[in-house]
Protein backbone atom coordinates (compact mmCIF):
# COMPACT_ATOMS: atom_id res chain seq x y z
CA UNK A 1 0.00 0.00 0.00
CA UNK A 2 2.72 2.44 -0.88
CA UNK A 3 0.99 4.55 -3.47
CA UNK A 4 0.06 8.11 -2.63
CA UNK A 5 -2.07 10.66 -4.36
CA UNK A 6 -1.71 14.40 -4.66
CA UNK A 7 -4.51 16.70 -3.58
CA UNK A 8 -3.99 18.75 -6.73
CA UNK A 9 -3.90 16.02 -9.36
CA UNK A 10 -6.02 13.20 -7.93
CA UNK A 11 -9.64 13.06 -9.02
CA UNK A 12 -10.94 13.22 -5.45
CA UNK A 13 -8.53 16.05 -4.63
CA UNK A 14 -9.75 18.01 -7.63
CA UNK A 15 -13.33 17.47 -6.59
CA UNK A 16 -12.42 18.84 -3.16
CA UNK A 17 -11.01 21.93 -4.85
CA UNK A 18 -14.28 22.28 -6.76
CA UNK A 19 -16.33 21.98 -3.59
CA UNK A 20 -14.26 24.43 -1.56
CA UNK A 21 -14.00 27.03 -4.34
CA UNK A 22 -17.73 26.54 -5.01
CA UNK A 23 -18.60 27.30 -1.38
CA UNK A 24 -16.34 30.33 -1.48
CA UNK A 25 -18.11 31.62 -4.58
CA UNK A 26 -21.49 30.97 -2.93
CA UNK A 27 -20.44 33.11 0.02
CA UNK A 28 -19.56 35.91 -2.40
CA UNK A 29 -22.94 35.55 -4.09
CA UNK A 30 -24.62 36.12 -0.73
CA UNK A 31 -22.54 39.25 -0.08
CA UNK A 32 -23.17 40.53 -3.59
CA UNK A 33 -26.92 40.10 -3.21
CA UNK A 34 -26.94 41.79 0.19
CA UNK A 35 -25.39 44.91 -1.30
CA UNK A 36 -27.59 44.75 -4.40
CA UNK A 37 -30.72 44.75 -2.26
CA UNK A 38 -29.92 48.40 -1.43
CA UNK A 39 -30.81 49.16 -5.04
CA UNK A 40 -34.43 48.83 -3.92
CA UNK A 41 -33.94 51.58 -1.35
CA UNK A 42 -36.00 54.71 -1.90
CA UNK A 43 -32.99 56.98 -1.56
CA UNK A 44 -32.01 57.37 -5.21
CA UNK A 45 -29.24 54.84 -4.75
CA UNK A 46 -27.41 56.76 -2.00
CA UNK A 47 -26.83 53.75 0.30
CA UNK A 48 -25.98 51.49 -2.61
CA UNK A 49 -23.45 54.00 -3.89
CA UNK A 50 -21.88 54.29 -0.45
CA UNK A 51 -21.25 50.54 -0.46
CA UNK A 52 -20.05 50.63 -4.06
CA UNK A 53 -17.68 53.44 -3.15
CA UNK A 54 -16.44 51.50 -0.14
CA UNK A 55 -15.84 48.39 -2.25
CA UNK A 56 -13.99 50.43 -4.85
CA UNK A 57 -11.76 52.38 -2.51
CA UNK A 58 -11.19 50.50 0.75
CA UNK A 59 -7.61 49.12 0.57
CA UNK A 60 -8.40 45.73 2.15
CA UNK A 61 -10.86 44.95 -0.64
CA UNK A 62 -8.06 44.80 -3.27
CA UNK A 63 -6.48 41.54 -2.06
CA UNK A 64 -9.97 40.08 -1.55
CA UNK A 65 -10.82 40.91 -5.15
CA UNK A 66 -7.75 39.05 -6.32
CA UNK A 67 -8.67 36.05 -4.16
CA UNK A 68 -12.18 36.17 -5.60
CA UNK A 69 -10.95 36.22 -9.19
CA UNK A 70 -8.52 33.42 -8.40
CA UNK A 71 -11.42 31.45 -6.89
CA UNK A 72 -13.48 31.89 -10.05
CA UNK A 73 -10.64 30.93 -12.32
CA UNK A 74 -9.71 27.92 -10.18
CA UNK A 75 -13.32 26.68 -10.17
CA UNK A 76 -13.63 27.11 -13.95
CA UNK A 77 -10.20 25.65 -14.70
CA UNK A 78 -10.41 22.57 -12.46
CA UNK A 79 -14.00 22.02 -13.64
CA UNK A 80 -12.79 21.95 -17.23
CA UNK A 81 -9.89 19.64 -16.41
CA UNK A 82 -12.32 17.21 -14.75
CA UNK A 83 -14.80 17.46 -17.59
CA UNK A 84 -12.13 16.58 -20.15
CA UNK A 85 -10.85 13.67 -18.04
CA UNK A 86 -14.39 12.41 -17.46
CA UNK A 87 -15.18 12.41 -21.16
CA UNK A 88 -11.96 10.56 -21.89
CA UNK A 89 -13.06 7.79 -19.54
CA UNK A 90 -15.81 6.86 -22.01
CA UNK A 91 -14.41 7.24 -25.53
CA UNK A 92 -17.13 5.06 -27.10
CA UNK A 93 -20.66 6.15 -26.19
CA UNK A 94 -23.63 3.87 -25.71
CA UNK A 95 -26.11 3.56 -28.57
CA UNK A 96 -28.98 3.51 -26.08
CA UNK A 97 -28.69 4.97 -22.63
CA UNK A 98 -31.27 5.91 -20.05
CA UNK A 99 -30.18 7.79 -16.97
CA UNK A 100 -31.08 6.16 -13.68
CA UNK A 101 -33.91 7.69 -11.70
CA UNK A 102 -31.66 8.90 -8.92
CA UNK A 103 -29.55 11.10 -11.17
CA UNK A 104 -30.87 14.57 -11.93
CA UNK A 105 -30.52 16.50 -15.15
CA UNK A 106 -28.94 19.38 -13.21
CA UNK A 107 -26.14 17.06 -12.10
CA UNK A 108 -25.47 15.80 -15.61
CA UNK A 109 -25.30 19.23 -17.24
CA UNK A 110 -23.37 21.06 -14.51
CA UNK A 111 -20.44 21.70 -16.81
CA UNK A 112 -22.65 23.20 -19.51
CA UNK A 113 -24.57 25.44 -17.09
CA UNK A 114 -21.22 26.44 -15.59
CA UNK A 115 -19.88 27.37 -19.03
CA UNK A 116 -22.88 29.65 -19.63
CA UNK A 117 -22.36 31.29 -16.25
CA UNK A 118 -18.71 31.84 -17.14
CA UNK A 119 -19.64 33.63 -20.39
CA UNK A 120 -22.14 35.73 -18.47
CA UNK A 121 -19.53 36.67 -15.88
CA UNK A 122 -17.14 37.93 -18.54
CA UNK A 123 -19.85 40.26 -19.87
CA UNK A 124 -21.09 41.17 -16.38
CA UNK A 125 -17.66 42.02 -14.98
CA UNK A 126 -16.98 44.08 -18.09
CA UNK A 127 -20.25 46.01 -17.85
CA UNK A 128 -19.88 47.07 -14.24
CA UNK A 129 -16.55 46.28 -12.65
CA UNK A 130 -14.13 47.00 -15.50
CA UNK A 131 -15.97 50.11 -16.64
CA UNK A 132 -16.25 51.66 -13.19
CA UNK A 133 -12.73 50.74 -12.11
CA UNK A 134 -10.68 51.39 -15.23
CA UNK A 135 -12.78 53.57 -17.53
CA UNK A 136 -14.87 55.72 -15.18
CA UNK A 137 -17.48 57.81 -16.95
CA UNK A 138 -18.35 59.83 -13.89
CA UNK A 139 -21.67 58.00 -13.50
CA UNK A 140 -22.34 56.53 -10.07
CA UNK A 141 -22.69 52.77 -9.78
CA UNK A 142 -26.41 53.19 -9.17
CA UNK A 143 -26.80 55.07 -12.44
CA UNK A 144 -24.73 52.51 -14.31
CA UNK A 145 -26.95 49.73 -13.00
CA UNK A 146 -30.12 51.64 -13.74
CA UNK A 147 -29.05 52.47 -17.29
CA UNK A 148 -27.89 48.95 -18.05
CA UNK A 149 -31.12 47.42 -16.79
CA UNK A 150 -33.29 49.80 -18.82
CA UNK A 151 -32.25 47.78 -21.84
CA UNK A 152 -34.66 44.83 -22.05
CA UNK A 153 -32.19 42.77 -24.09
CA UNK A 154 -29.58 43.09 -21.39
CA UNK A 155 -32.22 42.14 -18.84
CA UNK A 156 -33.21 39.06 -20.79
CA UNK A 157 -29.57 38.01 -20.98
CA UNK A 158 -29.10 38.71 -17.28
CA UNK A 159 -32.16 36.73 -16.22
CA UNK A 160 -31.32 33.82 -18.51
CA UNK A 161 -27.83 33.72 -17.00
CA UNK A 162 -29.37 33.63 -13.51
CA UNK A 163 -31.46 30.69 -14.67
CA UNK A 164 -28.26 28.86 -15.60
CA UNK A 165 -26.64 29.89 -12.33
CA UNK A 166 -29.62 28.59 -10.36
CA UNK A 167 -29.57 25.30 -12.23
CA UNK A 168 -25.82 25.05 -11.73
CA UNK A 169 -26.25 25.54 -7.99
CA UNK A 170 -29.20 23.15 -7.83
CA UNK A 171 -26.60 20.45 -8.32
CA UNK A 172 -23.45 22.18 -7.12
CA UNK A 173 -24.38 23.33 -3.65
CA UNK A 174 -25.66 20.01 -2.32
CA UNK A 175 -23.04 18.10 -4.29
CA UNK A 176 -20.22 19.97 -2.55
CA UNK A 177 -21.37 18.53 0.78
CA UNK A 178 -21.14 15.03 -0.66
CA UNK A 179 -17.63 15.73 -1.95
CA UNK A 180 -16.56 17.01 1.45
CA UNK A 181 -17.96 13.84 2.98
CA UNK A 182 -20.59 15.75 4.93
CA UNK A 183 -23.68 14.38 3.27
CA UNK A 184 -25.38 11.50 5.02
CA UNK A 185 -28.94 10.54 5.80
CA UNK A 186 -28.99 12.60 8.98
CA UNK A 187 -28.16 15.91 7.28
CA UNK A 188 -29.59 15.22 3.83
CA UNK A 189 -32.84 17.14 4.35
CA UNK A 190 -31.11 20.09 6.00
CA UNK A 191 -28.60 20.35 3.15
CA UNK A 192 -31.38 20.18 0.57
CA UNK A 193 -33.32 22.90 2.40
CA UNK A 194 -30.34 25.27 2.55
CA UNK A 195 -29.63 24.41 -1.06
CA UNK A 196 -33.00 25.91 -2.07
CA UNK A 197 -31.83 29.27 -0.71
CA UNK A 198 -28.85 29.18 -3.03
CA UNK A 199 -30.31 27.76 -6.19
CA UNK A 200 -33.75 29.37 -6.07
CA UNK A 201 -34.07 32.25 -3.64
CA UNK A 202 -30.82 34.05 -4.42
CA UNK A 203 -31.15 33.91 -8.24
CA UNK A 204 -34.81 35.04 -7.97
CA UNK A 205 -33.78 38.03 -5.82
CA UNK A 206 -31.06 38.94 -8.32
CA UNK A 207 -33.54 38.61 -11.19
CA UNK A 208 -35.95 40.97 -9.45
CA UNK A 209 -33.46 43.83 -9.83
CA UNK A 210 -33.56 44.28 -13.65
CA UNK A 211 -37.32 43.78 -13.60
CA UNK A 212 -37.61 46.52 -10.99
CA UNK A 213 -35.60 48.98 -13.09
CA UNK A 214 -37.49 48.04 -16.22
CA UNK A 215 -40.75 48.68 -14.40
CA UNK A 216 -39.49 52.03 -13.05
CA UNK A 217 -38.41 53.31 -16.46
CA UNK B 1 -45.25 -23.98 -27.75
CA UNK B 2 -47.78 -21.70 -26.14
CA UNK B 3 -46.90 -18.66 -24.08
CA UNK B 4 -43.55 -18.10 -25.69
CA UNK B 5 -42.25 -14.76 -26.88
CA UNK B 6 -40.51 -13.51 -29.97
CA UNK B 7 -37.98 -10.74 -29.49
CA UNK B 8 -35.74 -8.66 -31.70
CA UNK B 9 -32.21 -8.19 -30.50
CA UNK B 10 -29.57 -5.68 -31.44
CA UNK B 11 -26.32 -7.06 -30.11
CA UNK B 12 -22.86 -5.51 -30.14
CA UNK B 13 -20.48 -7.83 -31.97
CA UNK B 14 -16.75 -7.24 -31.93
CA UNK B 15 -14.19 -9.83 -32.95
CA UNK B 16 -11.45 -8.69 -30.55
CA UNK B 17 -10.14 -5.61 -28.78
CA UNK B 18 -8.45 -4.29 -31.92
CA UNK B 19 -11.35 -4.76 -34.34
CA UNK B 20 -14.16 -2.36 -35.08
CA UNK B 21 -17.43 -3.46 -33.56
CA UNK B 22 -20.97 -3.12 -34.85
CA UNK B 23 -24.53 -3.96 -33.95
CA UNK B 24 -26.05 -7.11 -35.44
CA UNK B 25 -29.81 -7.69 -35.49
CA UNK B 26 -31.31 -11.03 -34.52
CA UNK B 27 -34.88 -12.22 -34.18
CA UNK B 28 -35.39 -14.98 -31.65
CA UNK B 29 -38.62 -16.91 -31.22
CA UNK B 30 -39.68 -19.56 -28.71
CA UNK B 31 -38.33 -17.52 -25.82
CA UNK B 32 -39.90 -18.66 -22.57
CA UNK B 33 -40.87 -15.82 -20.21
CA UNK B 34 -39.28 -17.86 -17.42
CA UNK B 35 -35.86 -17.83 -19.01
CA UNK B 36 -33.23 -15.58 -17.57
CA UNK B 37 -31.69 -13.03 -19.90
CA UNK B 38 -28.57 -15.17 -20.13
CA UNK B 39 -30.56 -18.31 -20.92
CA UNK B 40 -32.17 -16.36 -23.73
CA UNK B 41 -28.68 -15.57 -25.03
CA UNK B 42 -27.79 -19.27 -24.67
CA UNK B 43 -30.77 -20.10 -26.87
CA UNK B 44 -29.66 -17.56 -29.44
CA UNK B 45 -26.12 -18.94 -29.35
CA UNK B 46 -27.43 -22.46 -29.91
CA UNK B 47 -29.12 -21.23 -33.06
CA UNK B 48 -26.04 -19.36 -34.19
CA UNK B 49 -23.79 -22.37 -33.65
CA UNK B 50 -26.25 -24.62 -35.50
CA UNK B 51 -26.04 -22.24 -38.42
CA UNK B 52 -22.25 -22.32 -38.24
CA UNK B 53 -22.01 -18.75 -36.93
CA UNK B 54 -19.79 -17.53 -34.14
CA UNK B 55 -21.56 -17.59 -30.76
CA UNK B 56 -22.00 -14.27 -28.95
CA UNK B 57 -19.42 -13.98 -26.19
CA UNK B 58 -20.81 -12.77 -22.86
CA UNK B 59 -19.56 -13.09 -19.31
CA UNK B 60 -21.30 -15.25 -16.72
CA UNK B 61 -20.48 -17.57 -13.88
CA UNK B 62 -22.78 -18.12 -10.92
CA UNK B 63 -26.02 -17.11 -12.65
CA UNK B 64 -27.51 -16.45 -9.26
CA UNK B 65 -26.60 -12.83 -8.74
CA UNK B 66 -23.66 -13.24 -6.41
CA UNK B 67 -20.46 -13.35 -8.43
CA UNK B 68 -20.64 -10.12 -10.40
CA UNK B 69 -19.44 -11.67 -13.64
CA UNK B 70 -22.42 -10.92 -15.86
CA UNK B 71 -22.16 -7.46 -17.32
CA UNK B 72 -24.70 -6.45 -19.94
CA UNK B 73 -25.97 -3.00 -20.78
CA UNK B 74 -29.57 -3.79 -21.72
CA UNK B 75 -31.82 -1.19 -23.32
CA UNK B 76 -29.76 1.67 -21.95
CA UNK B 77 -29.43 0.37 -18.38
CA UNK B 78 -26.68 -1.56 -16.65
CA UNK B 79 -28.08 -5.08 -15.93
CA UNK B 80 -31.36 -4.06 -17.59
CA UNK B 81 -34.48 -2.30 -16.42
CA UNK B 82 -35.02 -3.82 -12.95
CA UNK B 83 -33.68 -2.37 -9.72
CA UNK B 84 -31.27 -4.39 -7.61
CA UNK B 85 -30.96 -7.21 -10.10
CA UNK B 86 -28.03 -8.60 -12.10
CA UNK B 87 -28.47 -9.53 -15.76
CA UNK B 88 -28.41 -13.23 -14.84
CA UNK B 89 -31.36 -12.73 -12.51
CA UNK B 90 -33.34 -10.72 -15.02
CA UNK B 91 -36.14 -12.76 -16.55
CA UNK B 92 -37.62 -12.48 -19.99
CA UNK B 93 -41.04 -11.87 -18.48
CA UNK B 94 -39.77 -8.36 -17.75
CA UNK B 95 -39.99 -7.72 -21.50
CA UNK B 96 -43.02 -7.97 -23.70
CA UNK B 97 -43.61 -10.13 -26.72
CA UNK B 98 -42.17 -8.50 -29.83
CA UNK B 99 -39.97 -6.08 -27.88
CA UNK B 100 -36.68 -5.01 -29.39
CA UNK B 101 -33.76 -5.12 -26.98
CA UNK B 102 -30.36 -3.49 -27.44
CA UNK B 103 -27.48 -5.26 -25.72
CA UNK B 104 -24.15 -3.49 -25.31
CA UNK B 105 -21.00 -4.18 -23.34
CA UNK B 106 -19.94 -1.96 -20.39
CA UNK B 107 -18.37 1.06 -22.02
CA UNK B 108 -15.42 2.67 -20.26
CA UNK B 109 -11.82 3.21 -21.27
CA UNK B 110 -10.48 1.18 -18.33
CA UNK B 111 -12.78 -1.73 -19.37
CA UNK B 112 -11.55 -2.59 -22.88
CA UNK B 113 -13.67 -5.00 -24.90
CA UNK B 114 -12.16 -8.46 -25.23
CA UNK B 115 -14.86 -9.85 -27.53
CA UNK B 116 -18.50 -8.96 -28.21
CA UNK B 117 -20.05 -8.26 -24.80
CA UNK B 118 -17.06 -9.35 -22.69
CA UNK B 119 -14.94 -6.59 -21.20
CA UNK B 120 -11.68 -6.78 -19.30
CA UNK B 121 -12.38 -5.70 -15.72
CA UNK B 122 -8.93 -6.46 -14.35
CA UNK B 123 -8.64 -2.75 -13.52
CA UNK B 124 -10.86 -3.59 -10.53
CA UNK B 125 -8.50 -6.40 -9.53
CA UNK B 126 -5.57 -3.99 -9.64
CA UNK B 127 -7.45 -1.51 -7.44
CA UNK B 128 -8.11 -4.33 -4.97
CA UNK B 129 -4.49 -5.44 -5.15
CA UNK B 130 -3.43 -1.87 -4.35
CA UNK B 131 -5.16 -1.83 -0.97
CA UNK B 132 -8.44 -3.72 -0.75
CA UNK B 133 -7.18 -6.15 1.88
CA UNK B 134 -5.90 -6.44 5.42
CA UNK B 135 -2.25 -7.44 5.60
CA UNK B 136 -1.57 -6.90 9.28
CA UNK B 137 -1.82 -9.90 11.57
CA UNK B 138 -5.29 -9.93 13.09
CA UNK B 139 -4.91 -13.25 14.87
CA UNK B 140 -7.20 -16.25 14.74
CA UNK B 141 -10.97 -16.07 14.91
CA UNK B 142 -11.71 -14.42 18.29
CA UNK B 143 -14.33 -15.64 20.69
CA UNK B 144 -17.73 -14.11 20.17
CA UNK B 145 -18.16 -10.67 21.73
CA UNK B 146 -14.49 -10.14 22.50
CA UNK B 147 -14.38 -7.41 19.85
CA UNK B 148 -17.50 -5.33 20.23
CA UNK B 149 -18.94 -3.72 17.13
CA UNK B 150 -22.16 -1.75 17.23
CA UNK B 151 -24.94 -3.44 15.32
CA UNK B 152 -25.42 -0.41 13.03
CA UNK B 153 -21.72 -0.33 12.19
CA UNK B 154 -21.66 -4.04 11.42
CA UNK B 155 -24.76 -3.61 9.23
CA UNK B 156 -23.20 -0.75 7.35
CA UNK B 157 -19.96 -2.64 6.78
CA UNK B 158 -22.05 -5.56 5.56
CA UNK B 159 -23.97 -3.31 3.15
CA UNK B 160 -20.66 -2.17 1.66
CA UNK B 161 -19.36 -5.74 1.58
CA UNK B 162 -22.35 -6.70 -0.59
CA UNK B 163 -20.51 -5.17 -3.58
CA UNK B 164 -19.86 -7.94 -6.10
CA UNK B 165 -17.50 -5.84 -8.22
CA UNK B 166 -19.55 -6.22 -11.38
CA UNK B 167 -18.74 -2.72 -12.66
CA UNK B 168 -22.34 -1.59 -13.21
CA UNK B 169 -21.46 1.65 -11.39
CA UNK B 170 -18.75 2.38 -13.96
CA UNK B 171 -21.05 1.38 -16.80
CA UNK B 172 -23.89 3.61 -15.58
CA UNK B 173 -21.81 6.66 -14.69
CA UNK B 174 -21.56 9.29 -17.41
CA UNK B 175 -17.93 9.72 -16.37
CA UNK B 176 -17.09 6.03 -16.23
CA UNK B 177 -16.23 6.59 -12.58
CA UNK B 178 -15.40 3.70 -10.26
CA UNK B 179 -16.09 5.68 -7.09
CA UNK B 180 -18.97 3.53 -5.85
CA UNK B 181 -16.87 0.37 -6.18
CA UNK B 182 -13.84 1.89 -4.45
CA UNK B 183 -16.09 3.51 -1.85
CA UNK B 184 -17.71 0.17 -1.00
CA UNK B 185 -14.34 -1.50 -0.51
CA UNK B 186 -12.77 1.36 1.47
CA UNK B 187 -15.91 1.84 3.55
CA UNK B 188 -16.23 -1.81 4.48
CA UNK B 189 -12.74 -1.97 5.93
CA UNK B 190 -12.78 1.53 7.43
CA UNK B 191 -15.80 0.53 9.52
CA UNK B 192 -14.29 -2.63 10.98
CA UNK B 193 -11.55 -2.97 13.62
CA UNK B 194 -9.39 -5.16 11.37
CA UNK B 195 -9.18 -2.38 8.79
CA UNK B 196 -7.90 0.34 11.13
CA UNK B 197 -4.15 -0.25 10.95
CA UNK B 198 -3.97 0.41 7.21
CA UNK B 199 -6.88 2.82 6.99
CA UNK B 200 -4.99 5.83 5.65
CA UNK B 201 -2.65 3.94 3.35
CA UNK B 202 -5.57 1.96 1.92
CA UNK B 203 -7.64 4.91 0.75
CA UNK B 204 -4.58 6.59 -0.74
CA UNK B 205 -3.41 3.49 -2.58
CA UNK B 206 -6.81 2.47 -3.92
CA UNK B 207 -7.61 5.98 -5.15
CA UNK B 208 -4.18 6.30 -6.76
CA UNK B 209 -4.77 3.06 -8.63
CA UNK B 210 -8.30 4.13 -9.59
CA UNK B 211 -6.92 7.30 -11.17
CA UNK B 212 -4.05 5.43 -12.83
CA UNK B 213 -6.53 3.10 -14.52
CA UNK B 214 -8.24 6.08 -16.17
CA UNK B 215 -11.66 6.00 -14.47
CA UNK B 216 -13.47 9.34 -14.42
CA UNK B 217 -14.12 11.49 -11.35
CA UNK B 218 -17.37 11.44 -9.39
CA UNK B 219 -19.80 14.20 -10.43
CA UNK B 220 -22.28 13.16 -7.73
CA UNK B 221 -24.98 12.39 -10.28
CA UNK B 222 -25.76 9.25 -8.25
CA UNK B 223 -26.54 7.23 -11.39
CA UNK B 224 -24.44 4.42 -9.93
CA UNK B 225 -26.67 3.92 -6.91
CA UNK B 226 -29.71 3.36 -9.12
CA UNK B 227 -27.96 0.74 -11.25
CA UNK B 228 -26.01 -1.12 -8.57
CA UNK B 229 -27.48 -4.64 -8.35
CA UNK B 230 -26.60 -4.67 -4.65
CA UNK B 231 -28.01 -1.18 -4.12
CA UNK B 232 -24.88 0.15 -2.49
CA UNK B 233 -25.63 3.66 -1.23
CA UNK B 234 -23.71 6.73 -2.37
CA UNK B 235 -23.30 7.55 1.33
CA UNK B 236 -20.30 5.23 1.07
CA UNK B 237 -18.84 7.68 -1.46
CA UNK B 238 -19.24 10.44 1.13
CA UNK B 239 -17.38 8.19 3.56
CA UNK B 240 -14.64 7.58 0.98
CA UNK B 241 -14.27 11.35 0.59
CA UNK B 242 -14.07 11.68 4.38
CA UNK B 243 -11.50 8.90 4.57
CA UNK B 244 -9.43 10.66 1.93
CA UNK B 245 -9.58 14.01 3.75
CA UNK B 246 -8.68 12.22 6.96
CA UNK B 247 -5.70 10.55 5.30
CA UNK B 248 -4.51 13.84 3.87
CA UNK B 249 -5.13 16.16 6.81
CA UNK B 250 -5.17 14.14 10.00
S1 LIG C 1 -23.44 -14.47 -13.37
FE1 LIG C 1 -22.87 -14.22 -11.30
S2 LIG C 1 -23.88 -12.35 -10.81
FE2 LIG C 1 -24.61 -12.74 -12.79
Amino acid sequence: MGKETSLITSSVGQKLLMALSGFFLCSFLLLHLTINLFLFGRDGGATFDTYAEFMATYPLIRPLEIVLFAGFLLHAFVGTVLWVANRRARPVRYAVTKPGETSTLASRVAFITGAFVFVFLVVHVNTFFVTSRFFPTGATMFHMVRDAFRNPWYDAFYIAALGFLGYHLKHGFASAFQTLGLRNTRYENLIDAVSVIFWLLIPVCFAAIPLYFLWLS
Amino acid sequence: MSGTMTISLKVWRQRDSDSEGRFVDYVLSDVSPDMSFLEMLDLLNLELVRKGDDAIAFDHDCREGICGTCSLYINGRAHGPLKGVTACQLHMRTFHDGESITVEPWRAKPFPIIKDLVVDRSAFDRIMAAGGFVSVHTGGAPDANTILIAKETAEEAMDAAACIGCGACVAACKNGSAMLFVAAKVSQLALLPQGQAERKARVEAMLAQMDAEGFGACSNTYACEAECPKQISVSHIARLNREYLRAKLA
